[in-house]
């Protein structure tokens, strides 16, 4: 059995406007050590997924319908409460999110940031902690991490500031990372740096990392395993090398020929038409019906949502006769 | 220029900042310059000058001396003393019920904007029903209340811990004031306040520092106050000329402090009566009052700017 399974989750949000599915029945494993994807546009439900693991959703409005993540064989991380999961939280499964210029108390040092996990989790005294804090700034990269350590956010660039926060994702030792968009806000240059930096921590540490993004170019790089989600569901799971090979569905296809780089010099850029559809209305047959242009729109199930279902051994897809197509 | 260059490699916090831009911010220095004068006159010099409730009937209405230098008022009682102590109780009016008012406002609004929702809402309406009572309707009821309370108070330090009557009495007298006012003035605050931690929640340092395993109390007090600490600080300041205007109102009217101890209001209050005759008993106290007023005014006015983390960095 795998470190972290999730089986079916749906996280419903229950706004004014009716019933929102984000998340409508996501499963995927993460194995030791390994990396996973998870791509999609924004909105699909690849954030909230993962919140929902760490219990970073408010609730109300957000409510976990159905589904469990086995943690470690043990732990249902959806339905373990508050008490427990904030033993887990920052010590066994560490995160970063998207921003590194908002993702850090601009009113606190550095040091007194890093070492909360470690004062918390590892019950370590301050002058310890500031030790281990020192060396872990030392270990992703950031130079004099002594006298670093003793700045405040502002003082800090966009990369480092990532650099800073993995250090402190890292700095308990996780089973597994959540990497929420750690490269979106960074110019093209500090991806790269940063992308390293996880790989090589990840190889150190034996870490697992969900790798959340919506750049496939990123997934090419360090992921395993691909999870494509769109409208709340995951639509093509399968190993990178096959997903950018042999992709199945309409939208992997879609996503694929929409990257600049895939494109025919001159010619007017390819998009996918229209937008992801409405998740709070109930979806009837296969949500990618609409802005199906690859495959044979007419074709696509309108009375039925299509089944996910394993293609090829270890590839996975929904099971729509027009996506296919 | 040296100087400098340690300073950003040390690490400079957002306050050292702020401090940097005060500082070329002259209008602010001078105030804090003028009112730590005032404070210093109010608060130690005071000590060593004549008594403020000595009567002299004999020496009613003179005019400046080398025995009275400004003179003393209808019952022959040196009106510079009787400034000086009366400056004690109004900036200390201001900054305790400032005080008072800050920690509740922080609190109660910092909690209802955290956990939103009903408690909120419930917290909220609270506010907003204290609110629509008149401010000095209140102060006069709580003012009649305790003021039954620290007469209490009083009889029982003075038989039982056997202090100074005269000295436990100028004590006990106030301590009502301070109170009603600073019981009042969070409504303000909780608003500002809560409007600030709903704004903050939101954002991702705040995720952050949940998912590193702290509790959401933990997360409120240690991550979210601290952010809200900027408006608050230029809140309060503003907020102690405010209660030391009320102090001057609630007394003129008879409700604040009572008679023999002084305060700028009680002094300005009897100075009226002589306006036409001794003009000075008004106009010193009165100078003094407006002098700290603006200060006090300035001085949070320059900390709005200095606080403000948009404004350049240079």
């Amino acid at each position: 059995m795998s470190l972290l399974e999730v089986n079916n989750l749906k996280t419903y949000f229950h706004t004014r406007n009716g019933i929102v599915r984000a998340v409508d029945g996501v499963s995927f494993s993460v194995d030791k050590g390994k990396t996973i994807g998870i791509v999609g546009e924004s909105g699909s439900g690849k954030s909230v997924s993962c919140y929902s693991l760490l219990g970073l959703l408010p609730m109300p409005p957000a409510k976990i319908e159905e589904g469990e993540a086995i943690f470690d064989r043990s732990t249902d991380l959806l339905s373990c409460g508050e008490k427990v999961l904030r033993t887990i939280r920052g010590k066994r499964i560490g995160m970063i999110f998207q921003d590194p210029m908002t993702s850090l108390n601009p009113y606190m040092r550095i040091a007194d940031q890093i070492i909360e996990p470690l004062c918390l989790h590892m019950k370590m005294d301050k002058e310890k902690a500031l030790k281990k804090a020192i060396h872990s700034l030392d270990e992703v990269g950031i130079p004099e991490p002594d006298n670093r350590i003793n700045m405040y956010p502002h003082e800090f660039s966009g990369g480092m500031r990532q650099r800073v926060m993995i250090a402190m994702a890292l700095i308990t030792n996780p089973e597994i990372l959540i990497a929420d968009e750690p490269t979106t806000a960074l110019d093209v240059t500090i991806q790269k740096q940063i992308l390293d930096l996880i790989q090589t921590r990840q190889k150190e540490l034996g870490t697992a990392v969900i790798f959340i993004t919506h750049d496939l170019a990123v997934i090419s790089e360090i992921c395993e395993e691909v999870n494509i989600m769109y409208a709340g569901r995951i639509v093509e799971k399968t190993d990178t090398k096959s997903l950018f090979r042999t992709p199945k569905h309409a939208y992997t296809r879609s996503l694929l020929k929409s990257i600049p780089a895939n494109q025919v010099k001159g010619e007017k850029l390819y998009t996918i038409p229209g937008l992801p559809p409405d998740t709070s209305q109930i979806i009837r047959g296969c949500a990618f019906r609409e802005r199906n242009q690859i495959g044979d729109q007419n074709q696509c199930l309108t009375n039925s949502r299509p089944e996910f279902k394993e293609v090829e051994p270890g590839h996975w897809v929904q099971n729509c006769p027009g996506c296919l197509s | 220029m040296t100087n400098q260059i340690t300073d950003t490699e040390a690490g400079t916090s957002l306050w050292k900042d702020s401090w940097l831009r005060m500082r070329k911010n002259r209008i602010a220095v001078a105030s804090i310059i003028v009112f730590s004068i005032t404070c210093f006159f109010c608060f130690i010099v005071a000590w060593f000058c004549k008594d403020p409730n000595q009567v002299n009937l004999a020496n009613k209405f003179s005019g400046p001396s080398s025995e009275h230098w400004i003179g003393t008022d209808a019952l022959g009682r040196d009106l510079f003393s009787r400034i000086l102590y009366g400056g004690q109780v109004s900036i200390l009016v201001g900054l305790i019920a400032t005080t008072v008012s800050v920690t509740i406002g922080i609190i109660y609004g910092a909690l209802a904007g955290f956990f939103g929702g009903k408690i909120d809402s419930i917290m909220m309406r609270v506010v907003d029903t204290l609110f629509s009572i008149p401010f000095l309707m209140i102060v006069i009821v709580l003012q009649a209340v305790l003021s039954e309370w620290s007469r209490e108070t009083s009889v029982w330090i003075v038989s039982n811990l056997n202090w100074d009557k005269g000295f436990t009495d100028r004590i006990t007298n106030v301590l009502p004031l301070f109170f009603a006012l600073g019981l009042l003035g969070w409504l303000t605050l909780a608003r500002i306040v809560r409007a600030q931690v709903m704004s903050l929640k939101e954002r991702e340092f705040v995720e952050a520092a949940t998912s590193l395993g702290l509790t959401k109390l933990t997360v409120l007090f240690r991550h979210i106050i601290p952010n809200t600490l900027g408006p608050t600080v230029v809140y309060a300041t503003l907020s102690v000329p405010g209660f030391i205007m009320y102090e001057a109102t609630l007394s003129y009217l008879g409700l604040g402090v009572e008679s023999p101890n002084s305060s700028w209001g009680i002094l300005i209050k009897e100075g009226a009566n002589y306006l036409e005759t001794n003009s000075q008993l008004l106009i010193f106290p009165g100078i003094i009052f407006s002098i700290t007023l603006f200060a006090l005014n300035f001085l949070g006015d320059g900390l709005r700017d200095a606080l403000d983390v948009r404004a350049s960095k240079d």
